[in-house]
């Protein structure tokens, strides 16, 4: 019952590709050291095909665990692991500190009033909406949750007021930003953010949504009301877009954080998602933070910018989200 | 040519593509100019001569009636009137076009006429109110699925506390904090292994305990109770927190009698008072031990251990006199 390939007589059975299937091996054991055969033949009785192949695998494995120990005790230097983010460049997007003309173009946005300090801009003062209807009641907990994180915000309970009509009254009342959040299936789905009165309008999407009763390290403690200015950190926002959305959200809470209350609430980039922890810290000494989450916590990711507050029909976006046939096929381009 | 009780007795009692067995008891008739949608004798468009009808074309009214002189040229065969948008109106037509008419054609007509204006109102309604209405997108099952195992990749990938972490750290370096924070340079340690042997039951013990092990007692209160209400009146009267760390004396290195080695005041949300902290070393060059520590409140006369460390934990709060 022998079968062999045509070339197999002209190689070493050694050095078949570790790739063959495990009935097919060759007898001459005499020709391995390790006595275990490789090559073409197939053994019919499955007891010493199995002894076989068991006898292979263990020398293959001892083979390179040598190996491996070799390369450990000498000294070669060892390889970085490559990582997305590492093979990520610089490219054209990504805003340069030196180039002025940029860094002011970026600076004269419809954000301008809030980050320069006028006298006459209003300190933030948020509404908090959920889309038409009545949201689920998972949605409600986090609607509620949030507008407890987020100082000065006013959660309204929607129904079916129109969102432009509500943008009119919000423009009298002098609030400065508007936040809905659609959901999708119970869970909440799509947020929007609107700056008033100038825009612009961010559409996200949203997932993994948790309640600060839900974490872990919060021991199951309900959300308290943020009386505080939380401090803010917003990590790895490097491109033109990434800086345009770091300002839009950075704008939703106001200016000088109550330091001593040591709340803080971070909008981390990578990758293009972006996500919300809310923390309470604790420096035990100069080169240890000890972090505690409060929650709740959500990723956000963009899907559009769009100019002037929200208007879905007749909008003008600066920015979407390509469909994914037109994306780039490199996946270590990232918008933000 | 036109013969009413021929092509009715044809249709009537032979085929007609027209007719539509819906119900047993009822045929209709799917003629577009027929007046009520019944097939009968009355209402066939085909077998009256004399007939006449309401349609709508794209929201407006027409009336049309039938010229019999013109049926060999059936695209010529209806006369159309355009009804005007009043009602009122548009039913004064129909009296004045269909004055010698059948009472019954002329009837039915009005009928029409009420009914298709009734249904283009509703329409113009929900048209208006369907432009404020959500959009149905659809969800692309496929990409979603992507989405949700890059976001899972892009969390492992993001290590978010470990950034947050060096992030404050940074910005305490820098110095945005100002003097909020001072840190001695010779801070009491605290066995490590027993705050290990803690357990959960008396784990805000524990972390009073390791805090004030090492002196920052600044910000004990609002990190046990996180009610922001307090926080907020820490952050704003910071007068009222005074903190004095007593140096330890170097002279007690050796002994191993307590006293009271470090006062700490406290000031909580309900209760107020002094952590008395007593410490031993084995040499001078030793690191300090945390051994006792009481708190005493303000308006009580008696103290309350919390830590021993001779007896490793305490399981029930016991009180001592002073």
């Amino acid at each position: 019952m022998v079968r062999r390939n045509k070339d197999s007589a002209s190689n070493d059975d050694n050095e078949r590709p570790m790739r063959r299937k495990p009935f097919r091996k060759s007898t001459n054991e005499e020709e391995s050291p390790a006595q275990v055969p490789t090559g073409d033949l197939q053994i019919r009785n499955k007891m010493v095909r199995q002894l076989l192949y068991a006898k292979l695998k263990r020398s293959k494995s001892k083979a390179k665990l040598k190996e491996r120990k070799e390369r450990q005790q000498s000294d070669e230097p060892k390889q970085e692991p490559q990582t997305i983010e590492k093979k990520r460049k610089r490219d054209e997007t990504w805003v340069d500190e030196n180039d002025q003309e940029t860094l002011d173009d970026i600076s004269n946005d419809e954000l301008n009033n809030y980050f320069t300090r006028q006298p006459d801009a209003p300190e933030p003062k948020l509404l908090l909406t959920s889309q038409e209807g009545f949201p689920s009641s998972f949605t409600n907990k986090f609607l509620k949750e949030v507008a407890r994180i987020l100082p000065n915000t006013t959660y309204f309970q929607r129904r079916h007021h129109p969102i432009k009509r509500i943008i009119k009254k919000m423009n009298k009342l002098g609030y400065t930003d508007l936040v809905v959040v659609n959901e999708d299936h119970g869970k909440p789905s799509t947020l929007f953010i609107s700056h008033l009165p100038e825009g612009p309008t961010m559409k996200f999407r949203l997932t993994s949504a948790r309640l600060s009763k839900q974490l872990r390290s919060n021991r199951g403690k309900p959300c308290a009301k943020l009386t505080i200015r939380p401090e803010i950190i917003l990590n790895n926002f490097n491109t033109r877009i990434g800086i345009r959305v770091g300002r839009l959200l950075a704008a939703l809470f106001p200016h000088d954080p109550q330091y001593k209350a040591r709340h803080l609430i971070t909008f981390h980039n990578q990758r293009d998602f972006i996500f919300f922890r809310h923390h309470m810290y604790l420096f035990k000494n100069e080169k240890k933070v000890a972090l505690q989450e409060l929650g709740p916590r959500f990723t956000l990711k963009l899907r559009s910018i769009q100019r002037g507050t929200f208007d879905a029909l007749y909008g003008e976006y600066e920015w979407t989200q390509k469909p994914k046939h037109k994306m780039d096929p490199e996946r270590t381009k990232f918008v933000l | 040519m036109q013969h009413d009780d021929v092509i009715w007795s044809v249709l009537n009692g032979q085929f007609c593509s027209y007719k539509q067995q819906k119900a047993k008891t009822q045929i209709f008739c799917s003629n577009e100019y027929n007046l009520t949608g019944l097939c009968d004798r009355r209402s066939c468009p085909l077998s009256n001569s004399q007939y006449a009808t309401v349609r709508e074309e794209k929201g407006i009214l027409y009336l049309y009636m039938k010229v019999v002189e013109r049926s060999h040229y059936p695209k010529k065969q209806w006369e159309k009137v355009k009804l005007h948008e009043n009602y009122i109106r548009a039913l004064k037509q129909i009296n004045e076009h269909l004055i010698y008419w059948p009472r019954f054609v002329r009837h039915k007509c009005k009928q029409r006429l009420t009914k298709l204006t009734q249904y283009i109102i509703r329409t113009r309604r929900l048209m208006l109110k369907k432009t404020g209405k959500q959009e149905l997108v659809p969800i692309k099952k496929k990409a979603e699925r992507r989405e949700r195992r890059h976001e899972e990749k892009a969390f492992v990938a993001a290590n978010i506390d470990r950034a947050i972490e060096n992030e404050l750290l940074e910005r305490l370096k820098k110095g945005t904090y100002g003097d909020t924070y001072t840190f001695p340079v010779n801070a009491i340690s605290m066995d490590e292994e027993d705050e290990e042997a803690e357990t959960d039951e008396e784990e805000e013990e524990e972390e009073e305990g390791e805090q004030e092990s090492e002196e920052e007692m600044e910000y004990v209160e609002d990190f046990n109770e996180s009610d922001a209400e307090d926080i907020e009146d820490m952050g704003d009267d910071d007068d009222e927190e005074i903190i004095k760390a007593l140096p330890l004396t170097k002279k007690r290195s050796l002994e191993l009698e307590y006293e009271p080695a470090v006062e700490i005041p406290v000031r909580g949300a309900e209760r107020a008072g002094i952590v008395y902290c007593y410490a031993t070393r084995d040499s001078a060059d030793d690191e300090w031990h945390v051994d006792k520590l009481e708190f005493k409140a303000t308006n009580q006369p008696y103290s309350y251990l919390f830590y021993d460390r001779a007896l490793r934990r305490l399981s029930s709060p016991e009180t001592t006199t002073k």
